[in-house]
Formats: structure tokens, sequence, C-alpha cells
């Protein structure tokens, strides 16, 4: 599902006398459908940034990045846009919302641009948001007053509420307690088990030993930091 | 698919001093790209030659008429891009001061368009001023208040309701959240975003607000000195930019 | 200088002002722009409608002076006059035997022939400039027939007062084309704008001429569902009896006494005479 065939990247600062950064080199990797990788390696050493260019959020140098039948690497941006609203999900550590709208709506809006009927789509926000504890009367609140517990847990029912064949989730289960945590875990149990391929990055050894089929080390993908 | 805007090589000058040039791209159906850079930048300029409010110097500006596909709208009969600017296009000003009839009542400026287009059932004018009044939030009670009377968030709701009022197609806005206090924003930023998805509205929009292109523009284009210096998805091009220009213009942002 | 060129204007004006009333009944509804000359009068008066009228008459013309409907109100003496003196042409008070009539806020209710012309004064040509003040813009809008203002401004009376209260210079369509102010008359003689003669409409103040010629399709705006109604006062006159015509209001004391008499003093007189 996921093809990720040998990518690199640099970051070029121009205000900073056009200091070139290379991050990453000769990446790749496989993730089948129903499979769920994990990436691992010291901090600084690129997990994120991966996970960034195949979401096409960081452009890639050289390389091809395969989703489905989309090279995110050489796409257009209304093509990664399509992707990304059928194909490939995306879990941040981040909330970012316009202020003021409802939490169901924040949820159940990966639905609604995908055609679902708004009825349909509250109703499955609904059911995500009392799945993982966020008290009903906040349902109604934007979630940019929340705490950050809750803002991640926001953040998760997004993520899952459209059943995306791709999933990439960035530290899912950090800032939770264990009763969320062990929903979470369990929805990306689920996920796999409908064929997701997912990617995600996890601090959380124990949450890494029961999801993930196999772990690739970033760090050999890293100029300068390969051992 | 086909584009619903294509534009080419456009450009132009003011005298000898560049307004804007050698601006292409394609915008497709439901896509909505955000124009930024700074004051002077050219943006506005291309912006009001892309509506018909300028004409460029040279290119063209294609748009995907319902009759008869791409036509070069820089050539077409004014006419017939009169035509255009008040059923498929929408053009939604800084000011709503400049895109609405401050003397007539926002029923009124809201039924206008429909009257340009020989609407003549004063009940059905009505019960679509009173239906599009209602999707931007102002309730029925204030339709025969004029614009005056209202705020400028209202005032702003209340243009964006008299421009979409004979469902177009493509909707240029020019820095549609400015001068308006911040709360007011993000009501105006989730209507629009709304407006956008329920309607498969494509928009083009002006700013140099970072933070609402990001909340509402699927692609980014960056100017400088009448030129695109970079273009791409809206987040790529905000959290990986590539020209220095994006960069410092990224980092320029005050955080909050 | 002891007499004055016939009907005041010296030729060239005259000349001048036929070509745009040519041209104004070319394109019937089309304000022609024209060189307006200072008349010696007030603007206000009605000097455009008096250069119109000195730009068609000739000496054996027979001319009638309308005022409101009446013949023997200010305005309507001293242009009558001006003409007497500076034309020597015959003048009456009767709407059949005139081949020249100049009007200010009124179609006589005598049905007009072909050998006829009215001149109307017109204070504002422009039917949209109270909701455009742009020249540059009301002539394109007139140009590319982008007339959804107009119906704005009647959309905006029904919304204040639950009808189209716009009472006189109704606005109107001719011939499917052009959209005219046909000057301040009230809306109740719109229906007879559709006529045998010649109309010629003139603004002295802002230089605009435009004109109808005979039998022109003149329709007055409206809306599907608040259809165009040419309205009076629901009473007979009180001299003449006609339950058709339009009517003034008077005041005749101090105790709330008032009477409805026809506006048109002609066709009222005739009628009071015929009867006697």
């Amino acid at each position: 599902m996921i093809s990720v065939e040998n990518v690199s990247k640099s970051f070029t600062l121009h205000n900073q006398g056009s200091t070139e950064i290379p991050v990453m080199a000769g990446a790749s990797l496989r993730v089948a459908a129903g499979e769920c990788v994990a990436l691992v390696g010291a901090s600084g050493a690129g997990k994120s940034t991966l996970m960034r260019m195949i979401y096409g959020n960081y452009l890639t140098a050289a390389g091809r990045i395969m989703v489905g039948d989309v090279d995110v690497a050489s796409a257009v941006p209304r093509d990664i846009i399509a992707l990304r609203r059928r194909t490939l999900g995306y879990v941040s550590q981040f909330l970012r919302v316009v202020p003021r709208v409802p939490t169901i709506d924040v949820v159940a809006e990966p639905l609604l641009v995908t055609g679902t009927a708004p009825e349909d789509a509250r109703a499955k926000a609904a059911d995500l948001l009392a799945r993982l504890n966020i008290p009903e009367r906040l349902w109604g609140l934007s979630p940019t007053t929340f705490s950050g517990g809750e803002q991640q847990r926001v953040n998760i029912a997004r993520g899952f509420a459209f059943p995306y064949p791709a999933l990439l989730l960035d530290e899912p289960t950090a800032s939770l307690d264990p009763v969320n945590r062990a929903t979470v875990l369990a929805m990306v149990q689920e996920a796999k088990a409908r064929g997701a391929a997912i990617i995600g990055i996890f601090h959380d050894h124990a949450a890494r030993e029961e999801l993930c089929d196999r772990q690739v080390d970033v760090t050999r993908f890293t100029p300068g930091l390969a051992a | 698919m086909t584009p619903l805007l294509q534009v080419e090589n456009l450009a132009k000058y003011y005298g000898a001093r560049i307004g804007c040039a050698d601006v292409s791209f394609d915008l497709y159906p439901g896509e909505v790209m955000g124009i930024v850079g700074e004051s002077g930048s050219g943006k506005s300029t291309l912006l009001n030659c892309l509506a018909g409010h300028l004409k460029p110097d040279h290119g063209a500006v294609r748009f995907a008429t319902r009759a008869e596909g791409l036509r070069d709208t820089v050539t077409m009969s004014e006419p017939e891009r009169r035509m255009l600017g008040r059923t498929d296009w929408a053009f939604v000003h800084q000011h709503a001061r400049d895109g609405l009839r401050m003397n007539v009542s926002a029923g009124g400026n809201v039924g206008e368009r429909l009257m340009a287009v020989n609407a003549r059932h004063y009940g059905d004018i009505r019960a679509q001023a009173i239906d599009w009044l209602g999707r931007v939030e102002i309730t029925e009670d204030r339709i025969d208040d004029r614009p005056t009377a209202f705020s400028g968030g209202m005032q702003q709701r209340l243009q964006i309701a008299r421009n979409l009022v004979t469902g177009p197609r493509l909707v240029f806005m020019d820095e549609p959240t400015g001068g308006l206090d911040v709360s007011v924003q993000a009501r105006l930023l989730d209507l629009l975003r709304g407006l956008v998805r329920d309607m498969g509205l494509s928009a083009i929009i002006v700013t140099h607000d970072l933070a609402v292109v990001r909340l509402l523009a699927d692609r980014l284009m960056v100017m400088k000195d009448g030129h695109v210096v970079e273009t791409g998805l809206t987040d790529q091009v905000l959290d990986d930019p590539q020209h220095g220009y994006t960069q410092l213009l990224v980092s320029s942002v005050l955080q909050v | 200088m002891t007499e004055y060129n016939f009907a005041y204007l010296d030729e060239q004006t005259k000349r001048m002002i036929r070509r745009a009333i040519l041209k104004g009944l070319a394109i019937p509804g089309y304000q022609v722009p024209f060189a307006s000359r200072e008349m010696p009068m007030p603007y206000g008066w009605g000097t455009g409608g008096v250069q119109v009228s000195a730009a068609v008459l000739t000496p054996d013309d027979t001319l009638k002076v309308i005022d409101q409907g009446a013949d023997d109100t200010t305005n309507a003496v001293s242009i009558r006059r001006f003409f007497q003196r500076t034309a020597g042409v015959a003048v009456t008070e009767k709407t059949t035997q005139a081949s020249v009539i100049q009007t200010r806020h009124r179609i006589p209710e005598q049905a007009l022939r072909e050998d006829q012309i009215i001149v109307y004064q017109v204070p504002i040509p422009e039917p949209l400039r109270f909701l455009e003040p742009s020249e540059v813009e009301t002539r394109k809008m007139h140009a590319l027939e982008d007339y959804g203002l107009m119906h704005v401004k009647l959309y905006e009376d029904i919304s204040q007062h639950g009808a189209i209260a716009t009472a006189y210079a109704y606005p109107v369509k001719v011939e499917g084309r052009y959209v005219m102010d046909p000057s301040p008359i009230p809306k109740f003689d719109n229906p007879k704008l559709d006529m045998a003669a010649i109309q010629l409409f003139g603004a002295g103040r802002e230089q605009r001429i435009y004109a109808l010629p005979p039998y022109t399709k003149v329709v007055s705006l409206d809306f599907d569902d608040y259809p165009f109604q040419p309205t009076k006062a629901e009473h007979a006159c009180a001299l003449c009896g006609s339950t058709t015509s339009y009517l003034d209001e008077l005041i005749t004391d101090d105790a709330g006494g008032r009477m409805f008499i026809c506006s048109d003093t002609d066709y009222c007189a005739t009628r009071v005479e015929e009867a006697a």
C-alpha cells in the first residue's frame, strides 16, 4: 500500500547563508495492507520528517513515495488533496482547527468532505467522541479550549473518522491515561484488521510492541548519522 | 478533468513598473488557492486581472463557461464578462462597503444579483434573500435594515451572501478577513469553509495572513515583486518552504 | 438688439438640438447628450423642454404649455409668453388645437394625435441615478442592459411600504431595450406613453435629450407578484364628474374641507362646457 523508494531530502536555509542540511538519503520501506510499521531512531533522526514526506507535507527531493497508485513525491497538489481526502489519513500531535467550530463538527469534517450526509457524519463523530471519553457537554464547544489530553483524543477521533486505507500516526498514545490509551490501541488494531496500512511513531514501547509488525530504524537513512 | 480556470503567462505593467508578470496556473473545480505576499507584491493586481477588473497587458485567463467550455475572459466582450461577473463569478472585497450598496437594505443587496439575471417575482427573491441571510447567520428580522446598521463582521457576511446567491462557481476574495476582529475572523473563516465545501466552490483568496490560507486554501502561490516565487500544497509551502522569500515570510510570523 | 431670432435660440443651436432629437428618435429611450444653452430662466423651470420646443417650433405651430396639468400656473404662463414674444407663434389652452405641447408633470387626458408633438421637461433624466451615482457606470449599465439595479429600487419600495410606492417618475422599459425615466409624470399617466404623437424629453441642466417615436412600446417595470398599477384618487371630479381622469386634491378651508378636481384643466373645462 505504501512504498518509499530510495528517497532523499535536504533543507536549504536561504536566509542563513544558503546552508544546505541533508536530512535523508536512500530511504526505502514498504508497508502492505493490514500491516503496521514503526519508525524508530533517536530524536532528530528524521522519523517525523519521513512521515511528513509521505503525507506530502514536506517536499521530496529524489526517489518515489507511492501511496496506492499516487507518487506523492511528484504528484500535483490536487492529487495529493484527493489522496488525503480518501486514502491517506494522518494523526499528528497537534490539533489545528478553525477556532469556534464545535468539536463534533471538527471530528465529522473528514466524513463531510467525502460526501457523508451531515446527520450520519455527526452520529459517527459522536460514537468516536464517546468512545474516547470526551464528555458530551464538550461536543458543542471548540476544542481549542480543551486540555492537551482532550485535544489529542479529539485529534485521534478525527483521524479515525474516515476509514482510510493508509494511516500515519505520530505518537497517538502520548499524553493519554491508561484507559484512553487502551481505547486508542484497540482502534489502531481495528484499523489494521480492516486492512489499513499503518506507519507510526511510538515512544510508548509497549504500544509499539503490541501494534507493530516490524520496525524501521530511520537512522540508517540519515546522512552523517548512519552507523 | 478540465480546469475551471486556466491562466497563461499573465502580465500587467504600470508603465515601466511590473504589476505582475509570467503568472501561469490551472485551478480545478472545488480547489481553493491562496495567493500570499507582502503589500505591493502584485497579488491584488493579479486578482483584479483574473476577475476582469483590470485588463492585463498580455496573457490569457481562460474560464470554463457552462455553454462553450474554456473561453479567454481577457478577449471576450464586456457584456459577456459582466454576465460572468454576476452569475458564475463572485468577488468578495476586503472592505464590505466596496462590495455592498450601503443605501439599500440587506434583502435588496442579496436580491440584486437575482434581479440582474431577470428574477421578477418579489416573493421568490425575498425568500431566497432570507435563506441566504440565514446561511451567513444573519437573522430574518434584519432583512430590511441597511448595511450601515451592521457590524463589520455582519457586513462582510452580507457581502458573501450577496455574492453567492446566484450559485457562482468561482469566488475571488481580496483579504476577506482583513480589518476584522480576530474572533469575527474565525467565524467568517468557518463560514467560508462550510460554503466552499457544501457548494463545491472554487476560490482564489488573496491575503497576507498565513493562518487564513492554512485554514482555507488547498494550494498556495507566493508572490514577490510581481512574480510567483513558489507554489504548492498549502501546508507543504508553509512547513517546507523552498524559496528564500517564503522562508523569510513563514519565519516572520509571530507565534502565539 | 431689438428682435430675437425665431424662438430665441440661434439657428446653429437649433440644428444641434434637432440632430440630438433625431438621434433620440432613432434610438428610443436612449439619452443623447447635447450642448444645453443658458436660457433666460433658471434651471428647474424647464430649460431643457424650452430648448427642445424652440428647436421643433415652426411659425405655423400652435403651442400649448402645461404645468401640473394646468395652463394657468406661473411656469406655464411664463413659458407660453416666452414663445409668444420670441417666436410669435399662436398659443392655445386646448389640447386638440395644439400642434406642440410642452408639459411639466402630466400627459393630457385627451389622447394625442399623430400630428402632435409633446415635449416633457425633465429634471433628472437618469433613472438609475439614485442608486448609482457614477455617470460612467450608469452609461455602461445602459449599454450592457445591466438593469438589475432598477428592480432593486422597486424591491426596496415593496419591502418598506408593502407596495411599489413610487408614484411618479415611474421607470419604464422602451421597446424591450432602454430603461427610461418618463419625467415626473404620475404613474397614472404611464400607460399613455404608448401614443400616436411624437414624445420628446429635454433635461437642460443635465444636458440630455431623449425621445419616443409614435407607437413605441413602453412597459412600466414591475414584479410578477406586484404588477404595475396606475393609481389615482378614488373620487369623481367635483367639477366635471369624470371618474377616469387624474385628480388633484384641493384643500378648501381650514376645517378639513377638501375637493377633488381634474388636474388637466382643459379636459375638465371642455367637459363642463359640453355638459352645459
